[in-house]
């Protein structure tokens, strides 16, 4: 026992004090819990963010690179051959990932930003604009997005601007309705009155009492809005009417080389043009949903009756 | 007038006002069209006037508000006017003769997957609530959230390798015409239809489950089950009455995706359906046609859901007084 009075603490006294924990630190405990499918997640995710970012640099060829080696076995030089205009498809496929996520993360980020706007303004205002907002939704929400996106692409054209613009647009109809809907429990909340009645302005209210207590539900919307931006886009390419080529794009890349799925009886092997880029897609989204699925459990408290 | 009669009649009435403003939605779509684009259709070749005489027959010089009753006339006498392509070869075809037989192969693709897929998404979904957290449970679950985020071709072109081009069991090409008989129309769309199956089955299975889990945890069952009341009678008597409106809820709501899904892998397994004909038709720019599919799609979205909201309605009596 420390008895010097000069050096006297508290901490010194009972030798450990409950230490308030910084949030790395409880990340960490948090993460540390974490089941085994959302660390395959993350660590997928982690890997595809890193491809996506540094595909110029990390990938060995460029993107419509043409080598006069068409179809190519996989070899020390071409990891996974060539696909038959002679591009290396490990190349396009580490391109393919800087497009699609890119175009992907851009179009969530829109939505967001327009959907949880006026959701949140429709849920604070609750007169004219909410019905007015609530309703339009209903409209759009009333034509399948794939059909309306089809629609829209054939008058304005195939565009990557157009392509985000669009489906930003159609998607932000569900973060609204998301968005709108948690507000709804918040801003009858004391405190939202108390600040209302203080004189605060809209922005005000939505950015200090409203956002940060609906982040955890819209967080996990994120990535389940992510995942269908992604897969409409990769179907749109494999349609034809996305992403142009000679863009590297993993639905197109699966739509160019479609034809080779009928050979793999000869030569099993063909059948990686098509099938390695949808793989790709589908580990995304796997990963994606495994890690929301966590979250979703972990914040919400929502679990099966036992 | 009966309440529920009312109720109904309510939402027939909100219905038919969404179906109309969609109408509207995609006609208007055709103003935001560049304004060369009667040349592109005609072709280079085209003459001042007969781009004029295009012009003229599509009706961009009256105003908005006629052409829209014009055109929303003749859709309701089934005329939806005539395509654009083959314009530049003097040749005109009608989008209803385009459309009329593909429409009949998606619904038979569309009603032959939900036979299938309906009936068993149910008895996985109430089965793996029933015996929730068991093993069967967990397998099921993980199985399906993975089969969920696959796109909808990844699952069609795993399929067409193992089953048509590995073990050559159906046919990867699913190509139909109106005189195939229809035992073989089966077995020409046994992959497309398994495609879709897979995909909604998923989704179907989830909900279910998650529906009756909500279910079972209500407090009538809980009083049910501690009065000694048997396990079947519980679900049979007490749950199975309240089960009805969000399984079939579920049911429209997926059978919606199908109309979406159905895009996707009519373009795969080259099947004569609309879904093609209006992917075809978005890289054409052949907008009569690219309207009428969407229209189309658009109104059997919006009955499915309007059926699911009635037959909720009818079962549960308490929707009738909403908050």
């Amino acid at each position: 026992m420390n008895t010097d009075d000069q050096t006297y603490s508290a901490a010194g006294e009972v030798a450990s004090v409950a230490v308030r924990r910084t949030w790395r630190d409880r990340a960490w405990r948090s993460l540390k819990k974490a089941p085994m499918t959302a660390w395959f997640g993350m660590i997928v995710i982690l890997c595809y963010l890193f491809v996506a970012i540094f595909a110029p640099w990390i990938a060995p060829y460029g993107e419509s690179e043409i080598f006069d080696e068409a179809l190519a076995s996989p070899s020390w030089q071409f990891w996974l051959g060539t696909d038959p205009l002679g591009r290396d498809v490990l190349s396009r496929l580490m391109y393919g990932a800087r497009n699609t996520i890119g175009i992907a993360v851009a179009t969530t980020l829109l939505s967001f930003l327009i959907g949880g706007c006026l959701g949140v303004m429709a849920a604070i205002n609750r007169s004219w604009l909410d019905q007015g907002l609530s309703r339009f939704v209903d409209v759009l929400m009333a034509i399948p997005s794939l059909i309306f996106s089809l629609m829209l692409l054939a008058i304005f054209g195939s565009t990557v601007t157009n392509l985000i613009v669009i489906i930003a647009v159609l998607d932000a109809t569900r973060v609204f309705r998301l968005s709108r809907a948690v507000s709804l429990n918040v801003v009858v909340m004391d405190y939202v009155e108390a600040s209302r009645l203080r004189g605060e302005s809209l922005a005000w209210v939505m950015r200090r009492d409203i956002i940060p207590n609906i982040l955890p539900p819209m967080v996990a919307e994120f990535g389940l809005r992510f995942c269908f931006v992604f897969l409409t886009i990769a179907s749109l390419s494999f349609l034809g009417v996305g992403l142009q080529p000679p863009t590297a794009d993993w639905g197109s890349m699966v739509k160019e080389n479609a034809e080779y799925i009928s050979y793999a009886q000869f030569d099993l092997s063909v059948a990686r043009y098509p099938l390695l880029p949808a793989a790709a897609i589908a580990l995304l989204t796997v990963a994606v949903n495994f890690v929301v699925d966590w979250f979703l459990h972990k914040t919400s408290g929502i679990r099966d009756e036992k | 007038m009966h309440p529920i009669l009312r109720t109904v009649l309510q939402r027939l009435g909100l219905g038919l006002l969404t179906l109309f403003v969609v109408s509207l939605i995609i006609f208007s779509s055709l103003q935001f069209l560049p304004g060369d684009f009667a040349t592109s259709v005609l072709g280079q070749a085209a003459t001042p006037e007969t781009v004029a005489a295009f012009r003229k027959e599509l009706g961009l010089n009256d105003p908005a508000i006629t052409r829209y009753l014009q055109w929303i006339g003749g859709v309701m006498q089934g005329d939806f006017g005539s395509s654009f392509s083959g314009r530049s070869q003097g040749r005109e075809r009608e989008v209803l003769g385009l459309i009329g037989p593909r429409l009949w192969n998606t619904l038979f693709l569309a009603g032959m997957t939900a036979a299938i897929a309906v009936p068993l998404a149910l008895a996985l979904g109430i089965t793996a609530a029933l015996y929730r957290n068991s093993f069967y449970d967990r397998f099921v679950n993980a199985t399906t959230l993975t089969t969920i985020s696959f796109p909808e071709f990844f699952v069609a072109y795993i399929l067409m390798l193992l089953l048509a081009t590995l073990w050559p069991v159906f046919p990867s090409l699913s190509q139909v015409s109106t005189e195939t008989p229809f035992f073989e129309r089966l077995y020409l769309c046994a992959l497309p239809a398994l495609t879709m199956t897979l995909v909604i089955v998923a989704h179907m299975m989830r909900m279910t489950r998650a529906a009756i889990i909500n279910l079972l945890a209500s407090p009538y069952i809980e009083m049910a089950r501690l009065k000694g009341v048997s396990r079947s009678s519980v679900i049979i008597r007490h749950a199975l009455p309240n089960a009805w409106a969000p399984i079939v809820n579920v049911i429209a709501f997926n059978l919606a995706y199908l109309v979406v899904g159905v895009v996707v892998v009519e373009v795969v397994f080259t099947y004569p359906g609309i879904g093609q004909l209006m992917v075809d038709s978005v890289r054409t720019r052949d907008i009569p046609v690219v309207q009428a599919c969407a229209l189309i799609f658009a109104a059997t979205y919006i009955l499915l859901n309007l059926f699911a909201d009635i037959v909720s309605i009818i079962t549960n009596p308490r929707l009738l007084h909403p908050r």
